[in-house]
Parts: C-alpha cells; sequence; structure tokens
C-alpha cells in the first residue's frame, strides 16, 4: 500500500525547508499543502493544536510537528540514505549542533538582520558562528555530516541561504568571507547540491519578504 | 570498563534525569558536583560552548544537553531498560513533548514561582494552561510513555520531584488532585519507581534554595 505523505507549509520558512531538503534526500513522494498563516487551514489546526505553525508532515494520517523532530522522523521512518549518523556518539553529537544552532545562531542571526546589523546584535551572531567555523575547520570535510548532508546541515539552511538574502535585502553584511571561510566554502557546497537546491524557495521571495519585514519605511 | 563521570549539581532538574537514566539502567557512574559559580576547568573543557550541567564523561568523551545525553544513554546501553519506543511515530511524539516540556512547561513553571505581583499572575496561566496540556496526555495512560514509563515520563519528571517545594516557595498550590487528577496520580507513581524513589532530593534543603533565588532574584 503506498505511504500518503503531505507537508503543509510556507515557502519562505526555513523550517519548512529543512523537511523538503530531507524527503529530497530520501527520494519520497509527498504532497505540499501550502499554508496562508493569516487563515491557518482546518488540518493545519487539528495536526498542530498546540503551536499552530508549520512545518507539519502527515504521514498515512499521523502528524508530526517541529522540524528536527520531522527530520529525525522522516529518518527513523525510512532507513535509506541515513540523515543521522548510526553511532551513538556521533548522533549525539549532531542532535547537539542541530540543537545549538536552532538555540543560538538563528535566534542570534534573526536579532541582527532585525536590528539592520547593528554593531553588538552582530557580534553576538558572530560569536556564535564562530564556533561552527571551528567545528567546520577541526571536521575538514565539506559539510557538517562529513562527505554528505545530515541533520546539522540541514539544520543550518537558514545560514546558508536566509542569511544571503537578508543581507542583499537590507545592504547589510553578516557572514563575510574573510571572518568565516569554512562557513562560506560549507555554503556553497550545501547549496549547489541537488537534494537542497530543489527544496529551495527563489531567492527573490526572500529579499522581498527581509525588504517587507525590515526594510527602512 | 566502561568510564562514566557526569558533571552536575545537586539541585538541577536537567541534571536529575540524567542519574535517573543511568541507575534505570544500572551504570555505573561517578558523579562530579559542581559550583556554578566557580566552574571547574574539566566541566569548561568539556562543554566549552554552553558551560553548562549536566554534561556526561564517557570514555574520555563528552555529551552535553540532558535530552540529548539521555537519547545517547538509551542508545549506547540499549540492553537494559529501553526509555524510547521502537515505534517512530511514538518516538516523535515523545521528542515532540519533550521538547514541548523544556521549552514552555518547565520555564513557565519555574518563572510562576520565581515572579511577583502582575508577572506572577499571567505566569500562572500560562503555567495552567501547559499542565492541562500534560493532564491530557495522561488520560487513560499509566505513564506519559505508556504502559510502563520511558523517555517522556524522564523528561516531565522534574514535575514529579520539583513541584512540592516549587508550590511552597510560590504559596500556591498548582498541581491539585481536582484539576489534575491525571497528573498527580502520574506523580506517585514515578515518584514509586524504585531508581526514582532513591535519588529523592531533600525537599526541605530545595524549598530553602529556590527560596534563596526567588528573594535574590530582586524582580
Amino acid at each position: 500500500m503506498a505511504d500518503e505523505v503531505k507537508l503543509h507549509g510556507v515557502d519562505g520558512s526555513p523550517f519548512v525547508c529543512r523537511v523538503k531538503i530531507a524527503l529530497n534526500i530520501k527520494k519520497i513522494d509527498y504532497k505540499y499543502v501550502v499554508e496562508d498563516l493569516s487563515n491557518k487551514s482546518a488540518d493545519l489546526l487539528k495536526y498542530n493544536p498546540v503551536h499552530k505553525k508549520v512545518p507539519v508532515f502527515v504521514h498515512n494520517g499521523n502528524s508530526v510537528s517541529e522540524s528536527l523532530v520531522i527530520v529525525e522522523y522522516i529518518d527513523d521512518a525510512w532507513k535509506a540514505v541515513p540523515i543521522l549518523p548510526q553511532d551513538a556518539y556521533e548522533k549525539a553529537q549532531a542532535r547537539f549542533w542541530a540543537k545549538f544552532i536552532d538555540d543560538k545562531c538563528i535566534p542570534a542571526l534573526f536579532k541582527a538582520i532585525g536590528s539592520h546589523g547593528e554593531e553588538q546584535a552582530v557580534a553576538e551572531a558572530h560569536e556564535q558562528l564562530q564556533f561552527l567555523e571551528n567545528e567546520l575547520n577541526v571536521k575538514g570535510k565539506k559539510f557538517f555530516g562529513g562527505g554528505d548532508i545530515n541533520l546539522v546541515d540541514i539544520a543550518a539552511t537558514f545560514i546558508a541561504y536566509w542569511v544571503g538574502a537578508a543581507e542583499e535585502a537590507l545592504g547589510i553584511k553578516l557572514v563575510s568571507k574573510d571572518k568565516f571561510p569554512k562557513i562560506k566554502e560549507w555554503d556553497g557546497n550545501y547549496i549547489n547540491s541537488q537534494v537542497v537546491k530543489d527544496g529551495l524557495p527563489p531567492r527573490e521571495i526572500l529579499v522581498a519578504f527581509f525588504k517587507k519585514r525590515f526594510g527602512n519605511a | 570498563m566502561e568510564k562514566v563521570k557526569l558533571f552536575g549539581t545537586w539541585s538541577s532538574p536537567f541534571v536529575k534525569r540524567i542519574v535517573w537514566a543511568l541507575n534505570l539502567k544500572n551504570i555505573e557512574h561517578e558523579v562530579i558536583y559542581e559550583d556554578l559559580a566557580n566552574k571547574s576547568p574539566e566541566l569548561l573543557k568539556y562543554n566549552p560552548i554552553h558551560k553548562k550541567v549536566p554534561v556526561l564523561v564517557h570514555n574520555e568523551i563528552s555529551i552535553c544537553e540532558s535530552l540529548v545525553i539521555l537519547q545517547y544513554i538509551d542508545e549506547t546501553w540499549k540492553n537494559t531498560c529501553p526509555l524510547l519506543p521502537k515505534d517512530p511515530l511514538d518516538r516523535a511524539k515523545e521528542r515532540f513533548w519533550a521538547r514541548f516540556g523544556d521549552e514552555e512547561v518547565l520555564p513557565s513553571f519555574f518563572g510562576y514561582v520565581m515572579k511577583k505581583g502582575k508577572d506572577q499572575e499571567e505566569a500562572k496561566e500560562t503555567t495552567l494552561a501547559h499542565l492541562k496540556r500534560i493532564e491530557q496526555l495522561l488520560s487513560e495512560k499509566k505513564f506519559l510513555s505508556g504502559e510502563s514509563f520511558g523517555f517522556l515520563d524522564i523528561a516531565f519528571g522534574w514535575l514529579a520531584e520539583y513541584s512540592h517545594p516549587l508550590e511552597v516557595v510560590a504559596g500556591l498550590k498548582l498541581l491539585d488532585e481536582d484539576s489534575f487528577p491525571n497528573l498527580c496520580a502520574w506523580k506517585d507513581r514515578f515518584l514509586e519507581i524504585p531508581a526514582i524513589k532513591e535519588s529523592w532530593p531533600d525537599q526541605e534543603t530545595l524549598i530553602a534554595k529556590f527560596q534563596e533565588s526567588k528573594d535574590g532574584s530582586g524582580k
């Protein structure tokens, strides 16, 4: 019996994008349901009554919410092409870094973006990014996952693609090549992978979003 | 011979989770108590990013973040007392609710206790709403993980062990039996689990500690 797989989301969300990339990696066919967040569908509210947010993943009628929980679920339920390492310690490291990106990096970057690149906010974002830069340096590989994309790379999609769009929209520089050479190199490798390319929204949408949300009146 | 060390404090609910998991799985370990005002060089070496407890060190490799540590323990010592369910959907549900607990329920409960005046009133409403969700999760279930206890019970274990001292400091009982019959029954069941019971923290000392935090907060 064929699986019924649906993803509720919006194009501009980096969290929805994480799930798309995971589905691409696993070559899973799915139906994409575009939500209007100012007028959420009955299905969305039914499937995610706690947070009422996207992404929401529905597999044979069962729903999973929270992007990193969804990516781990996809990895658990479809065994081919693993997204998490097999080794327990490596797995713990991947989960640690993914959480670090969610808890520290993205909020700091969002603050730096929202403040139009205010010095203190940028410095704080850089402090968090430096940990990622060091990690890539120590690993010395193409991706956080080594030769292949893993959970950490997927978690960092915002850094790879959304930050660049924000920089363009607001005329600020957040992640420069001279300060973060490893991150920029990773960025290029990641965005150019087919599984990622196929899941990214058009850059113009994001630039327009950042201009509208944070641009000067 | 496995060498397992846990860096922690006696009162941290996040550290407690790890103690429970290690006890449930009969894993021999050494606990190193940290003074968070004066962190040891070892702690800073093993958790350079967050500089927090708990940190688990297993044969010299370190793992940080309590829910990450719990899963590591479960995946490494698989044969005794499995914590996470086997089914992917059940695992996803437990991860979702554990995250909800840590990001929403725990901060609002602790926040409610530590705040004063209008802030406290608002925090109380939020906390009660969150607790209602957990109450619902327990309808027709003995434990949050189902028929027997597991990962999610450990993740919410702070609610069983810390609610009483927190309520004393707040001056109000949040977890009363009329409003939360399932949660109260769960709490009693959880605290009866031998590995949990044997590490029951001294309630009076916890009350004193939380009172000190509240008085010192100046809010």
